[in-house]
């Protein structure tokens, strides 16, 4: 609950719920959920059957999850064989990106600092938390959903009907799925569904395994320039753009530099490469290899090439469905989805503010968490809301009793918070070990 | 409503607070963001001068729906000469203080340029007294 950058988790009735318009998606919560009650929908894996090019697009960070003796090779090899008819990597698009972010950038000095568009989960904290600065975010799309729309353009223009193209996103986080549920300034997703990263780690490792797949020797298999490969992570996109680029990753990290931005307290950034999770891709909560690892193993991929935009292919593929893609590139405006404000109109807002500073002489300040809220302001700003009640508190119980609320009725309270289970003896309850 | 704020002379990194504070409070408030940056420019600018000048100061926010009245004092060496004071660029920031980037000599315009209504006076030896105010209906451009 605490774990929640903007506040969003509440706890009812011994479970976690989450207050939609705050959530960005950031999966902050699945990380830290000691019982494993949060979980990130996916599609049904049996839904790719429904097509018959059956497109796995994978994003770099995948490769890098497996044991040292697992090549690429082999792990394509092995989506192959659980049922997928295509592999594509996301960062296809990433050389074909690079121009028009430089390009874009240069066009709107107005703008500046320029806030990268990358994850979904900064674009919805900007959204939420950051509403003057949603003029700021690059009305570029991300290289996920040009891919997506190059390999639809693609397939089709070579003769596959458009029905036939299923196209399934393998995320390692949170925010990619919702970005791709209900996506924020687009109408529409090219995706045709999300599969998780940990599933589909599990079902490729089980057929390395059983030996399905045959060795194949170490060759990074795809025609990724070196840049491309490390765009997921932390700088992969900073080092690559024109003029002043910073890189900040972790939520926290994220929110205490744009409260900067925010006061004009930073001058002279032209972009911000922005990621949610520490280490970026490679941090995803879904991933299944340590970060780190992965962060290393995809920077010795690319060492391989001597310069940045090399690879070992064709380094623009896009480029020849350029008129496809025209008029795909854009993202529409971004509108903010304020949640600080406690009322539209001021005077009410003034009125709701001052009974929270009332609230808040009586609120012990301790921010336990045991009313269901994160903090005591959290509880103050919900009771002001009507989403909470003064009985919540265990501190104010104490002194209501003295009064008029029975200890019967306060035990009453805690069960509807916390759920009847919590008051029994439970010797394997979940505990996190810090 | 009223807020209250204390600076401490010498402190420039805690000046600031009061002006990310009020900056949240008008957020919730829903106060137009072209207002709001307003208001936290010249709030910030006084509290660097008091940090910067002076030894100690209180800050007094007061917003109703019609406007954000500010009043800043401080106990300090003052002003002798206002009408200098007020021209942009003159500064009498120690090496010191410029090193930190402040001392351009643009804190007193700027916070008569944020404001609709700018009050100074100074008693030279004991302290300096401001009042900003920022009208909710103004239509001031930002600057
Ligand atoms: N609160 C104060 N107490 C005493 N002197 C002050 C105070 N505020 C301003 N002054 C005097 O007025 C001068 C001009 O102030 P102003 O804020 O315009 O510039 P500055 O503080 O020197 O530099 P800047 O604000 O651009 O960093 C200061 O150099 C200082 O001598
Ligand atoms: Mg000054």
């Amino acid at each position: 609950m605490r774990a929640c950058p903007t506040e969003a988790l509440r706890v009812i009735e011994g479970k976690a719920h989450l207050h939609a318009n705050r959530c960005i998606d950031c999966g902050e919560c699945y990380r830290v959920c000691p019982t494993g009650a949060i979980i990130v929908e996916q599609d049904d894996f049996q839904n790719i059957f429904n097509y018959k090019r059956r497109v796995a697009l994978i994003p770099s960070v995948l490769l890098g999850q497996y044991p040292d003796n697992v090549t690429p090779g082999m792990v394509i090899q092995a989506l192959k064989n659980i049922g997928f008819t295509d592999v594509f990597e996301v960062e296809d698009s990433v050389e074909y990106l690079i121009p028009q972010i430089n390009e874009y950038i240069a066009k709107n000095q107005n703008k500046k600092p320029i806030i990268s568009s990358f994850c979904p989960a900064i674009v919805r904290l900007v959204q939420v938390k950051f509403p003057w600065l949603v003029g700021n975010i690059l009305l570029i799309r991300p290289p996920l959903d040009l891919t997506a729309s190059y390999i639809r353009g693609m397939l089709t223009s070579n003769g596959v009907s458009n029905n036939d193209v299923g196209i399934f996103y393998i995320t390692p986080c949170a925010a990619k799925i919702a970005a791709i549920k209900s996506p924020v300034g687009e109408e529409f997703s090219e995706l045709n569904g999300v599969i998780n990263m940990d599933l589909i780690y599990n079902r490729t490792l089980h057929e390395i395994k059983k030996k399905n797949v045959n060795k194949i020797p170490n060759s990074f298999l795809s025609d990724l320039s070196a840049r491309s490969i490390t765009w997921a992570l932390t700088n992969g996109e900073a080092v690559n753009i024109d003029g002043r680029c910073m890189a900040i990753d972790g939520i926290h990290n994220v929110i205490e530099f744009l409260e900067k931005i925010e006061n004009d307290e930073v001058n002279g950034v032209d972009f911000l490469e922005l990621r949610a999770c520490d280490e970026s891709c490679a941090g995803g909560i879904l991933a299944a290899a340590n970060r780190f690892i992965t962060a290393e193993l995809l920077r010795n991929h690319a060492k391989q090439f001597l310069k940045p935009d090399q690879s070992s292919n064709n380094q623009n593929k896009l480029q020849k469905y350029e008129q496809l893609l025209m008029g795909k590139i854009n993202l529409n405006r971004v509108e903010p989805r304020s949640m600080v404000k406690l009322d539209e109109d001021m005077a009410k807002a003034m009125k709701k503010m001052e009974r929270v500073k009332r609230l808040m002489c009586y609120l012990p300040g301790v921010d336990c968490g045991v009313c269901g809220a994160p903090s005591c302001l959290a509880l103050a700003e919900d009771i002001v809301q009507g989403e909470g009640a003064i009985s919540h508190c265990v501190f104010l119980q104490k002194i209501m009793e003295q009064n008029k609320l029975d200890p019967e009725h306060s035990f009453r309270i805690m069960k509807k918070i916390w759920g009847t289970n919590r008051f029994y003896k439970d010797c394997d309850k979940p505990i996190q070990n810090k | 409503m009223n807020f209250e704020f204390k600076v401490q002379g010498g402190d420039f990194v805690r000046a600031g607070n009061a002006s990310s504070q009020v900056k949240k409070i008008l957020k919730q408030l829903n106060v137009d963001s072209a207002i709001i940056k307003r208001v936290v420019v010249a709030l910030y600018e006084g509290e660097v001068n008091i940090a910067a000048h002076a030894f100690n100061g209180i800050i007094n926010v007061e917003i109703d729906t019609e406007r954000i009245l500010i009043k800043l004092d401080d106990n300090g060496p003052g002003i002798p000469d206002i009408d200098l004071a007020m021209q942009p660029g003159y500064s009498t920031a120690s090496p010191i203080v410029r090193e930190m980037g402040f001392g351009a000599g643009m804190g007193l315009p700027n916070i008569k340029n944020n404001s609709d209504d700018f009050k100074i006076s100074s008693v030279v030896g004991k302290g300096t007294h401001l009042e900003i105010t920022v009208n909710l209906k103004s239509t001031k451009e930002e600057v």
